[in-house]
């Protein structure tokens, strides 16, 4: 069971983690326990599958080129065209969403040409129209959110 | 740092840096730099804006929020800018972004990700933002998640172990 030492761990780090040599001995020093503690907790969270990494997650367009696409998949499509999609190594992303463009993916590649050539394979192959929505301007990245109170 | 240092630090960033007392150090005699280096360099990819967030990446779905949905609005393009920004603030918020509306069956300009427990407490997250923003009379749609297809880290050149 998660209690209150837990939540502050997955709650307060979600971004701007110590860049201190000891980074575990600063958050306990914040968190009012020990380095040991903080280490032991963060290895449950994440054996648990609470705690994905502690890592980094990188802004899009920095390196390479993506974009967001749509498609309107008839259900009795929906599985084979998902997994048509899930083929292409360039999708990092791809959702069923509840609406009539039901299938919602992120295309990545160093470079532009890779991308549109992802998504024109896609359309010929399953003769489905691939919508694009491209990236204008990011307000808010993944910055996490927060989980409690 | 050195070009391939600085590469496979990005891989050690993307799966997660060892949970030992020294992760900085430990990271650097793998890639064969200085702890100060990875520090470093850490540093300056967060202030260039490379790396969005560097921290403890939770599972939100292992935590209970399985439910979210990707919110779209209809702003007038005049104010889409002050929009997202309000959004972008906002709690529940996970990600805002401006993509170019597809006619009158699209006329989408501003996307959000919106996170719940459930589907109720997503709406309502909807309901109180709209409110909160100033948003009530505009032109929104829900497109909650039925299914996660694929979700992997994007791939941006040759793959590394």
């Amino acid at each position: 069971m998660m209690d209150d030492l837990d939540r502050r761990l997955l709650d307060e780090f979600q971004r701007g983690f110590p860049l201190d040599p000891r980074p575990y001995a600063a958050i306990a020093g914040r968190l009012g326990c020990t380095e040991g503690e903080v280490l032991e907790r963060l290895s449950r969270l994440k054996a648990e599958g609470a705690v994905a990494r502690v890592g980094a997650t990188f802004r899009p367009h920095r390196v390479g080129s993506s974009t967001l696409a749509a498609m309107a998949v008839p259900e009795e499509r929906l599985e084979g065209v998902a997994a048509l999609v899930d083929g292409f190594e360039e999708v990092n992303h791809n959702y069923q969403r509840a609406h009539r463009l039901n299938l919602w993916f992120v295309v990545t590649a160093p470079a532009r040409e890779r991308v549109e050539g992802v998504m024109a394979a896609i359309s010929r192959a399953t003769g489905l129209e691939v919508q694009e929505f491209p990236l204008v301007r990011a307000h808010r990245l993944d910055l996490g959110f927060p989980l409690w109170n | 740092m050195e070009l391939i240092a600085r590469e496979r630090l990005l891989g050690w960033l993307r799966r997660g840096l060892p949970l030992v007392d020294r992760p900085y150090r430990a990271v650097a005699e793998d890639i064969g730099a200085t702890e100060d280096d990875v520090i470093a360099e850490i540093a300056r990819l967060t202030e260039t804006g490379a790396v969005s967030r560097f921290g403890v990446i939770v599972d939100h779905q292992a935590l209970g929020y399985t439910s979210n949905a990707m919110v779209v609005w209809d702003i007038p393009d005049d104010v889409v800018d002050a929009a997202g920004e309000r959004l972008a603030g906002c709690r529940g918020v996970s990600l805002c972004y401006q993509r170019p509306r597809r006619g009158a069956e699209w006329p989408y300009n501003l996307f959000t990700m919106i996170h719940g427990r459930d589907p109720d407490e997503v709406a309502r997250c909807v309901e109180a933002l709209a409110e909160s923003c100033g948003l009530t009379g505009v032109r929104r749609e829900l497109l909650f998640t039925v299914r996660r297809f694929k979700q992997t880290a994007p791939c941006y050149g040759a793959r590394r172990a």
